[in-house]
């Protein structure tokens, strides 16, 4: 039987899309400068159904993509052409909630906030929180090991995932980890989280819950310059204070966030939120500090919320910033690079002179306490040569960010858009025991065929491992 | 998001949908407020996924028939319009399509039957009227019977009585001081289906000041026309609305999706001598509630004993015109307790004549929306459209009646208990 054969078995007829209409709308996610049309996409009810469908793939050799909502800003759910998209939003049932144990076990396809939403009779919730969190799901969570703002606190994605069901790209089913803190031999839930779909997809998830803070202490400070608000995040942070987060939005991105959602921000040059939060009587003596050192910061204007509801209304604007931008442009692409704290004024400035440089206009809105910038490169599609410009634009921060001393991406991933720029960040030998990790797990290089590492996919043979970099270093 | 649409030769209905893809950043914001989403878990019935597959279309990539059954699944609540943060209007994009489609995709005979039954009964009540009287009368007799959705949706929707609708005087003084003088739209099916809701709403506003003039001229919004994609239809009914109202300060609804039809007018007339006209009489049309609290608000007199509300965001009103702060203050002032029911933004399915139409999707959402209201507790619930209140009525139990905006504040004013008169009105 063929491959499409096979899977008519295995799926009901509206579960299994072949279609051209039914397919177009899955062929990119929220980076929509690059699109694929899959051969067929399948929708999922259970696991056993996903295992199935991976065992077909690698039988008969058909690249497959798992996705969920298709947030992803670095084209990692970007289906292959003529493979299979698995696409679990309807796995999304949330497997158990132990509030003892502090515990969720949880399908791929349950959206983020769901699981805190779910947690809040019990005073307990979900912690990583990136913007797209009411929308994404933790399967692509785990996939791109996602952060937020509040991760400076918390930590990543994987912080908080204490053990993995997977199957591997051969059809095997795999336990990673268990449900205690304190696990047995190699952490391998946490080698899985952030490898970006090549090494398998997750099944069944098990998440820590935390219990929620007492209170909160949300401050607005306004700078008239970047720089300055980037210099009073790291004033904060020598003073010895651990807020919740920090973050920060240049004069673009607060005009696009208030065009949004009318956060009721001061229109100025940058704008510095800084939460506090845990139990009430130390976040109270903590405020104290955090007014003392942003008030020597050479803040133009301070707001502190006065209410839950002035609080959403800030990180709501906060947290619509990307999107908005499209108010400001008809195109955008979003950066993720890293930077050490202590040379986010330095990082900026260059930013800025990249963006004169080149004539494009580049937004900021960034996790400023952990060093995780994202500028947003504007651009015109529509206009000859301007994507190419961006993405050039966009290559030269990335550098930036690496010889500085930080990393291509915080959180958003490889995908398709950074793998060019792995070389910068590491070494031949670097990227081959990558690809050897890969070629063990997946030796028909089926999972997400074509993402993060440089080489891959652009082999003569289809399939096979043998990529430029293998070639010139094996 | 890019795209290939020849702009030039598709016109100024071209440009209004190549703006609102041009603006869709793909991001998925709006996933989680839209129904179909929500119901179904496919991306081709999502706000973005539809804004592809149109995209599609218009640069001739998809022939239209494929994409037509996600398209037309669409409630065209606009949801997504209010959790959208790259500013995508995505309702005008979805109307101006189904207008610019209209004439181009096939529709089986029998279908375009009913449509067209549809369209030349439901907006005009001295048509519809006879015909919903027949229908409510032979209702006991027709529910039994195995006839196709199509009949049934609509027979089920019909009250067990049909009340009688006295005529309209032509001017309501204002009580005391007059702070406005506006123009009440009465609107079609809802006249003919409830005429109590004009009833109270012309009472409510007298109450609050406000002179009323039921012109003589209106005729329906032609909303039902516009959202079928039957353009002509629509622009005839709007052309004799902008003669109608030409004489007063404000055109008072109380319908959502009248309301927002009205203000829809300019599309409508894209380029045309009345476009200018259009924007003129849309910016004048208010919603009750929202002219109650611009000409201030007087509260009746409190409930004895205290009333708990749900309050049912109608979709045309919340996301389409942006109304949600309005009812919930003035109801508040009425000495009201309001509750929150979860998934406020969440389409109760009714959605015009969605109902009719795909009345599958719509069981679901109607059932959902019910059991969110009724977990709130509420002795009433209330909402300012008549489709909400039909719609939800069928899947709440008859214990909780659900009442319209004006006729819960009528009630108030005239010292009735709204549990008890609910309840008979419910029944």
């Amino acid at each position: 039987m063929g491959f499409l054969e096979e899977l008519r078995a295995l799926f009901p007829p509206g579960r299994l899309l072949t279609k051209e209409a039914e397919l177009a709308p899955y062929e990119s996610d929220a980076l929509t400068a690059y699109r694929k049309r899959p051969l067929a996409v399948v929708l999922p009810e259970r696991k056993e159904e996903v295992v199935e469908a991976v065992r077909l793939c690698y039988r008969h050799g058909v690249p497959f993509v798992a996705r969920g909502s298709g947030t992803s800003l670095s084209g990692g759910s970007l289906p292959v052409e003529g493979g299979l998209v698995l696409a679990l939003n309807r796995m999304n049932r949330i497997l158990r909630l132990d509030p003892k144990a502090r515990i969720a076990v949880v399908e791929p396809g349950v959206v983020n906030l769901e699981v805190s939403r779910r947690a809040a009779p019990f005073g307990l919730y979900y912690a990583p929180d990136p913007s797209s969190q009411p929308i994404s799901t933790l399967g692509g969570n785990v996939a791109f090991n996602s952060g937020g703002a509040h991760c400076l606190k918390y930590g990543m994605t994987a912080n908080h995932v204490l053990a993995l069901e997977v199957v591997t790209p051969k059809g095997e089913v795999v336990h990673l980890g268990g449900p205690s803190l304190e696990g047995v031999g190699p952490d391998l839930h946490g080698f899985f989280v952030g490898t970006e779909g090549l090494l398998g997809v997750a099944l069944e998830i098990t998440l820590r819950l935390l219990p929620k803070p007492e209170a909160y202490h949300t401050l607005l400070a306004a700078y008239g310059s970047l720089e300055a608000a980037g210099n009073a995040v790291s004033q904060v942070i020598q003073s010895g204070l651990l807020p919740g987060a920090m973050e920060i939005m240049d004069r673009l991105s607060i005009e696009a966030a208030e065009a949004a959602v009318k956060a009721g921000y001061p229109q100025v040059e940058a704008l510095l939120i800084v939460e506090l939060e845990g139990p009430k009587e130390e976040v109270e003596e903590e405020a104290k500090l955090l007014a003392q050192v942003i008030g020597e910061s050479g803040a133009t204007e301070v707001r502190i919320a006065q209410s839950e509801a002035e609080r959403q209304a800030i990180w709501k604007g906060r947290k619509a910033a990307f999107s908005a931008v499209g108010r400001l442009s008809p195109d955008y692409l979003v950066q993720d690079g890293v930077v050490p704290r202590s040379r986010l004024g330095e990082a900026l400035r260059e930013i800025g002179r990249l963006s004169q440089a080149y004539g494009l206009r580049v937004a900021n809105v960034f996790h400023a306490g952990d060093g995780n910038l994202h500028p947003l490169v504007l651009y015109d599609g529509k206009k000859l040569g301007e994507l190419e410009r961006a993405e050039e634009l966009a290559g030269e921060i990335l550098k930036l960010c690496v010889r500085l001393g930080g990393s291509l991406t915080g959180e958003h991933g490889i995908g398709v858009e950074k793998k060019g720029y792995m070389p910068e960040m590491f070494a031949p030998e670097d990227l081959l025991a990558m690809e050897r990790v890969k070629e063990a797990l997946d030796p028909k290089g089926l999972a997400n065929r074509g993402k993060v590492l440089p080489g891959y996919g652009q082999s003569p043979h289809q399939g096979g491992l043998k990529t430029d970099l293998g070639e010139l270093y094996a | 998001m890019q795209h290939r649409i020849p702009v030039e030769t598709l016109g100024q209905e071209g440009e209004v949908m190549a703006h609102a893809i041009e603006a869709c950043v793909h991001c998925g914001f709006c996933l989680p407020t839209c129904p179909t989403y929500l119901v179904l878990g496919e991306e081709m019935d999502s706000p973005r996924g539809r804004i592809f597959l149109m995209k599609e279309v218009l640069e001739g990539n998809l022939p239209l028939e494929e994409t037509l059954p996600y398209l037309d699944r669409c409630l065209a609540c606009q949801a997504c319009v209010t959790a959208c943060p790259s500013g995508v209007p995505y309702g005008e994009l979805i109307a101006t399509f189904r207008l610019h489609t209209e004439g181009k995709r096939h529709r089986y005979p029998l279908e375009k039957v009913y449509r067209q039954a549809l369209l030349r009964l439901l907006p005009y009540p001295e048509r519809f009227r006879p015909l919903a009287q027949l229908g409510s009368r032979l209702k006991p007799l027709l529910q039994p019977l195995p006839l196709p959705k199509a009949l049934k949706a609509p027979i089920a929707l019909l009250p067990d009585h049909l009340p009688k609708e006295d005529p309209y005087q032509e001017v309501y003084p204002a009580k005391g001081v007059t702070k406005a003088r506006v123009g009440l739209l009465l609107g079609c099916a809802q006249r003919v289906l409830r005429p109590a809701i004009n009833r109270a709403t012309i009472r409510v506003l007298q109450e609050n000041g406000v002179e009323v003039v039921a012109v003589r001229e209106q005729v329906c919004c032609g909303a039902l026309n516009l959202h079928a994609g039957d353009k002509e239809g629509a622009k005839a009914l709007a052309r004799q609305n902008l003669k109608a109202f030409r004489n007063v300060d404000y055109v008072v609804t109380n319908a959502a999706g009248c309301g927002s039809g009205m203000k829809e007018y300019p599309l409508l007339f894209l380029g045309e001598p009345e476009e200018e006209e259009a924007r003129a009489l849309a910016a004048k049309v208010k919603d009750l509630t929202v002219i109650l609290e611009e000409v201030g608000f007087t509260p009746p007199p409190p409930p004895k004993p205290p009333l708990r509300v749900a309050y049912h965001d109608a979709c045309h009103l919340a996301h389409a015109q942006g109304v949600r702060e309005a009812p919930r203050s003035i109801l508040k002032a009425a000495g009201l307790e309001v509750l929150e029911p979860k998934e406020w933004e969440i389409c109760c399915g009714s959605a015009g004549t969605y109902n009719l139409f795909q009345p599958e999707i719509a069981e679901v959402l109607g059932r959902r929306k019910a059991e969110n209201l009724r977990a709130t507790e509420p002795h009433l619930v209330v909402s300012g459209n008549i489709g909400c209140l039909t719609q939800i009525q069928a899947y709440l139990e008859r214990g909780i009646p659900i009442l319209h905006t004006a006729e819960l504040l009528e009630m108030l004013y005239l010292g009735q208990d709204p549990r008890e008169k609910g309840a008979t009105l419910a029944s």
